[in-house]
């Protein structure tokens, strides 16, 4: 059996789901946090699987995927340093407990 | 100096009335005095117009004349004759009474003697006014300062009487704008000017309408005057007035219903009123028999004399009924000149009079007894001689004694109105021999009689309020026995009008 | 001397005038100022009356009054023979009465006030005698008809006197409103009140045919002027006033009761008299005649009944002022006058000699007195001369004057000439009987101590005494009657002296005086038998008949009702509608509030209600927790996938 696009496709798409299953369950921000990694990194294997199989001569795909890490790089510092802020003040990282906006 | 005259005589008392309320908080004494300075300056000038004022001239005279809202031809326009000089003078002289008979006022007293000033321009803005949006300014002007005094000086039930007071002759007010703007829209041109629309007769061709605006007039006027059956504000608004606000409502608001239906609706719809001279006159003779009845069932002085005044409003009612019956008449211009000369006059004695009257019942009822019941006095003719004489002289004037003011009024009203309605001046006649059993009833219960020793240490007339009647005391016995000086004046007016009444 | 005739009621006037401004500070408070007007207008009076003698046109003069129209109406004075024979009556009666009255009234505590009111009476008095004109005559009538008010009131603590001063007014004024449509009917129908262009037009046959209620109008217009006169000289049926007005002092009674004002209804009577001679058949005449007589009449027999002297002396009065209307109904023009004349000077000192007694008794009733003949002879002789005088004993005055109605009665109507005999019967016989009662026999009050009254009261008894003894000569034919030349109306004839009459008079004077001699001094047949045989008719006499009553119950409780009626409709129904609609604008206003309130508002309200009802049902969607609308948005994603595929 040869490994096709199909195959990164779908590796890539459970990849996204249990991320974004992650995202909408988790309480804990940091958990969160991990979960927007793992979407990230699902569409970072769609962009180099679709560089390689669709237009194996362009470096798109590949420049896409290294901008989205460091993205995600960034995301994960700001991300982390607010849950830890929020924990300080409020001694908690469980996003439904931090409502002090709320209305 | 003259071309200003009228608009001086109409706004010297308001300016007096600004001034006073410049003057601060507790200085009582001075508020008084330039109240009354502003008063007296105020009768002073409005004797002063004797000077250029022409007493045989027919006509109206210093007149005054600004555009004053041109787009709907509106002016400032003032003028007098021989109807209204006396009714001005009367105004600034009883104001000047008033004032000095307020002395003793405390609460608001700032407010009170503004009010007293406003109302004097308004009263004679009516009387010089010869342009009816300037006239209905002035009338409405006189209504507001009457229901302040009412309702904060007056007596247990002032809201009532004060809000009745209002209503009551603002619903005619608002008749009479009718009346005003049928003739203003009827006009060609188009003008409030009164002179100019008495001249035009609009409505002339238009009964229907002409009648609509003569009821109009009609109804704003006979609630002033005020005439049976409209007449029931009247004992309520002068038993809850001040003393003072008595004095003003009878001697001078009352005057402005006749004046009205002598000044406009005579010449304005003279077809019409003569039409209906029949039923007003019959209204004015209820007026006088039912007025001097109901007086003479009252126990409160007050209304006994508001009554009255129902009454010699009748007086008037008649005679200037009379003389719009006998419009077109030529043969009955003569009594019409009578009964408009009666009228006339007896709106100067009756303001003389009862204003007396008031003020009379209000140094009983404000300084000493407390009481205006008829039935608690008695016998008071031997504790206060001076008072006593004083108001049987008023009294009698009332009834119609000979030598006195009211006997002249009264008599040339019957010659003039027996020339034209018999039936209706021999009713009235009733009205005399009532009204003369009515007040020497009156002088029996209060004055005469055994002393009450209730009353004995009443103290008689001080010097105040003796030279507060005095005037008006002077004034009955001198008209009364020489009308001539007065009646001079009256009579090239009132010839004028029936002449142009033909 | 006429020039000055103006002076006349202005000289009392001013004393009036200076006496209510200085009252207590003037020598002898104020009564010698008083006694110096009218006594100066006497003397005036008597000058004009001298100088009078020979001429017999009037003097005239005017000054203008009320100006209408064109035209106006003037005060003015006329100087006749008339009006000088009244200016005299009134001066020199007046004179005497005020003289009498400083004593009389001495320590009252309003004397000061006594004599102004006495002198306004006075000037008033003189100013309708010298009118020239009706609306003058009038002014003058009404203001002695005040000043007769407030001295019947003079004791005002007294109720009964405050009471019949209003009763004298009221009922006067009754009258005088019949006058008034008089006055007004002439004036209307000639153009004028000056009695000569009156008179003039009235001969020139102004009022022609002219009816009113089928009545010829002239004769109405006099009738109307006769009601003033059945006011003012208390004829029947207005005459019930004037016995009340005794409670006055007596000297007011002596000069406004009995000589002067109540006179002036005789007065006005002959002065208009063109009027009443000139109406259809006499039509007015006979009117007058007749209620004259039966004044005459009813007031006598009222007179038999009574024990207060003053009130005899009242129903006296009025009785012979219907017998002086008596006179001038049936033509005796000068007949009228004449007794008014005589009549003024004895009735006054009848009166001032009743107030001497009452002085020094302090009780009117007769009953109570007897016997002053001896203690009082100045007062007993004078009233006497008087007495005398009233009955038509010869040569008294009151002899001439009657004895002229009579014959004039005599010549012109039977059934009058009866009324006026038997007047002249009960007048003697009720005079007689109070000077039984009252000066012969003994005094029956044991407790009073009457004495004479003092010279100053006494001393004008005397002069009235001696004028009721002479005046009447004036009219005796043995002196040529100079009172037939005097006072003359053109047109008249005059019924010449007859012995007869006289004869007949004096023998009724005489049958009368000894009736009463029999009756109350002779006692043959005593009063009490007599009254006891005349039973109901003597208690429907000595109540006067009742009138006073019949007023009250006719006129009196009738206008109070309806007064206290009118006030009850005034205040529940004309003030009731006024109310209701306030009342109802109010009731609208409540509805309008309700209406505004729920609807109106109600609108308003319901759009932000929707509002706000949609929205905090929304809010719930706006959890605020992130997850949720990634939820949302994920299963969006997955519709809008689902909805692409299965396209």
């Amino acid at each position: 059996m040869q490994l096709g696009l199909v195959h990164f496709l779908i590796l890539s798409a459970l990849l996204f789901c249990l991320g974004l299953y992650a995202v909408l369950t988790r309480r804990n921000a940091v958990a969160i946090l991990m979960g927007i990694e793992l979407m990230l990194n699902a569409a970072n294997i769609n962009l180099v699987a679709f560089n390689k199989y669709v237009a194996p001569a362009a470096l798109n795909g590949h420049v896409f995927a290294l901008i989205v890490i460091t993205l995600a790089a960034c995301e994960a510092g700001v991300g982390l340093a607010l849950v830890l802020s929020a924990y300080r003040n409020l001694e908690t990282v469980h996003v439904d407990e931090i409502n002090v906006m709320k209305w | 100096m003259d071309r200003y005259l009228l608009t001086l005589t109409t706004f010297v008392p308001l300016l007096g009335g600004l001034l006073v309320l410049l003057i601060p908080k507790g200085q009582e004494r001075l508020m008084r005095q330039v109240a009354l300075i502003t008063s007296v300056l105020g009768f002073l000038v409005s004797v002063w117009l004797l000077g250029p004022f022409e007493i045989g001239r027919a006509g109206m005279q210093l007149l005054e004349r600004y555009a004053w809202i041109p787009a709907i031809g509106v002016n400032y326009h003032m003028g007098v004759d021989g109807l209204s000089v006396p009714l001005i003078i009367l105004t600034t002289l009883l104001t000047v009474l008033s004032i000095a008979y307020s002395w003793k006022i405390e609460t608001r007293l700032k407010e009170y003697l503004f009010l007293f000033l406003l109302l004097e321009t308004g009263m004679i803005g009516v009387f010089v006014a010869l342009d009816f949006f300037l006239f209905y300014v002035f009338w409405e002007i006189t209504l507001v300062p009457m229901y302040f005094l009412i309702g904060i000086w007056g007596g247990p039930r002032k809201e009532y009487a004060a809000i009745k007071f209002f209503l009551y002759t603002l619903v005619g007010s608002l008749a009479m704008l009718l009346g005003i703007l049928l003739l203003y829209f009827n006009a060609e041109p188009r003008t409030f000017d009164i002179l100019e629309l008495i001249r035009q007769q609009p409505l002339a061709k238009a009964p229907l309408l002409a009648a609509l605006a003569f009821w109009g007039f009609f109804l704003s006027f006979a609630i002033k005057v005020p005439m049976w059956p409209f007449h029931t504000w009247l004992p309520d608004a002068h038993v809850e007035a001040p003393t003072a606000g008595s004095v003003i409502l009878a001697g001078v608001l009352l005057k402005l219903g006749t004046y009205g239906f002598v000044r406009i609706s005579l010449p304005m719809f003279p077809e019409t009123f003569k039409q209906y001279a029949l039923l007003i006159g019959i209204l004015a003779v209820i007026g006088i028999v039912y007025g001097v009845l109901v007086a003479m069932a009252q126990t409160d002085l007050k209304k006994l004399v508001a009554y009255s005044s129902v009454n010699h409003m009748g007086y008037v009612m008649l005679g200037t009924a009379a003389a719009a019956g006998a419009v077109g008449v030529p043969e009955r211009a003569a009594a019409a000149t009578i009964a408009l000369n009666g009228a006339v006059f007896e709106m100067i004695a009756h303001g003389v009079i009862t204003g007396a009257l008031f003020l009379i019942v209000g140094i009983i009822y404000d300084y000493r007894a407390h009481t205006r019941g008829v039935d608690d006095f008695g016998g008071l003719a031997a504790v206060l001689p001076k008072y006593y004489g004083l108001s049987t002289m008023a009294m009698l004037a009332s009834l119609g004694l000979p030598g006195l003011m009211g006997f002249v009024a009264e008599f040339l009203i019957f010659v003039g109105s027996f020339g034209v309605f018999p039936e209706l001046a021999a009713i009235g006649v009733i009205g005399i021999l009532l009204s003369a059993a009515m007040f020497l009833w009156t002088i029996q219960r209060i004055f005469l009689g055994p002393k009450n020793t209730r009353w004995e240490s009443l103290p008689d007339l001080d010097r105040r309020e003796a030279w507060s009647l005095a005037p008006l005391a002077a004034l009955m016995l001198i008209f009364g026995l020489y009308p001539k000086p007065l009646l001079d004046v009256i009579n090239v007016a009132m010839t004028g009008l029936v002449t142009a009444l033909k | 001397m006429r020039e000055l005739a103006w002076l006349i009621p202005v000289l009392p006037l001013i004393a009036f005038g200076v006496i209510i401004a200085f009252g207590r500070r003037l020598p002898g408070q104020g009564a010698y100022v008083a006694v110096a007007g009218i006594a100066l207008a006497a003397v005036l009076s008597i000058g004009i009356f001298v100088q009078g003698l020979g001429h017999t046109e009037a003097y005239e003069a005017n000054i203008r009054w009320v100006p209408y129209g064109e035209t106006a109406l003037d005060l003015g004075i006329r100087v006749d023979n008339l009006a000088t024979l009244m200016l005299l009556v009134v001066t020199v009666v007046g004179s005497m009465i005020f003289t009498y009255s400083i004593g009389y009234m001495h320590g009252d505590p309003r004397y000061p006030r006594f004599f102004a009111y006495l002198s306004l009476f006075a000037a008033s008095m003189l100013l309708l005698v010298l009118a020239n004109n009706l609306l003058f005559l009038y002014v003058g009538w009404e203001l002695v008809g005040l000043c007769s008010y407030l001295l019947i009131g003079f004791y005002f603590e007294k109720p009964s006197a405050a009471r019949a001063s209003m009763k004298a007014f009221l009922t006067t004024r009754v009258g005088d409103v019949f006058m008034f449509f008089g006055i007004l009917i002439v004036f209307l129908t000639l153009g004028t009140f000056r009695f000569d262009e009156i008179f003039a037009k009235v001969h020139e046959g102004a009022f022609g045919a002219l009816t009113i209620g089928g009545l010829p109008l002239l004769t109405v217009a006099a009738l109307l002027l006769f009601g003033g006169a059945l006011g003012k000289s208390a004829q029947f049926p207005l005459h019930t006033w004037l016995p009340d007005a005794m409670e006055g002092p007596t000297p007011v009674s002596a000069l406004i009761h009995a000589a002067t004002m109540v006179a002036a209804g005789v007065y006005m009577v002959a002065r208009t008299y063109t009027l009443f001679f000139q109406s259809p058949d006499h039509g007015a005449l006979t009117f007058v005649a007749y209620v004259g007589g039966v004044t005459a009449l009813m007031a006598a027999t009222i007179a038999v009944t009574q024990d207060d002297i003053k009130r005899v002396l009242a129903y006296s009065t009025i009785s012979q002022l219907g017998l002086m209307m008596l006179g001038l109904g049936v033509l005796g023009y000068t007949a009228g006058m004449f007794h008014l004349m005589t009549h003024a000077f004895f009735k006054a000192l009848l009166f001032l000699g009743a107030g001497s007694v009452i002085h020094a008794m302090h009780t009117n009733s007769i009953k109570e007195m007897g016997g002053l003949g001896t203690i009082m002879p100045s007062t007993y002789w004078t009233f006497l001369i008087g007495t005398l005088a009233l009955a038509g004993v010869f040569p008294f005055a009151g002899f001439w004057s009657k004895d002229e109605i009579l014959l004039e009665a005599y010549h012109h109507n039977t059934v009058l000439f009866v009324m006026a005999a038997l007047t002249s019967l009960l007048t003697a016989f009720y005079m007689f009987r109070v000077i039984f009662y009252t000066f012969t026999g003994s005094l029956r009050n044991r407790h009073a101590h009457p004495h004479e009254s003092p010279p100053v009261m006494t001393r004008p008894l005397w002069v009235l005494a001696f004028f009721s003894v002479v005046v009447g000569f004036v009219g005796a034919p043995f002196v040529g009657a100079p009172i037939k030349h005097f006072i003359d109306f053109e047109g008249l004839e005059h019924v010449p002296f007859s012995m007869g009459m006289a004869l007949f008079g004096t023998l009724v004077a005489a049958v009368g005086i000894g009736a009463a001699a029999a009756v109350y001094h002779w006692k043959v047949v005593p009063a009490s038998t007599l009254r006891r045989a005349a039973g109901p008719l003597f208690t429907l006499v000595s109540n006067k008949y009742y009138l006073d009553e019949l007023y009250d119950l006719l006129f009196v409780r009738p206008t109070v009702a309806v007064a206290r009626f009118l006030r009850n409709f005034d205040v529940y129904v004309i003030d009731m509608i006024v109310n209701l609609v306030g009342f109802v604008g109010i009731g609208l206003a409540r509805l309008y509030r309700v209406f505004d309130q729920y609807v109106v508002d109600g609108l308003v309200n319901l759009v932000g209600w929707i509002a706000k009802a949609l929205g905090s049902t929304l809010r719930y969607v706006q959890t605020g927790r992130a997850q949720n609308y990634l939820l949302a948005i994920a299963l969006g994603v997955i519709v809008l996938l689902a909805a692409g595929l299965f396209r």
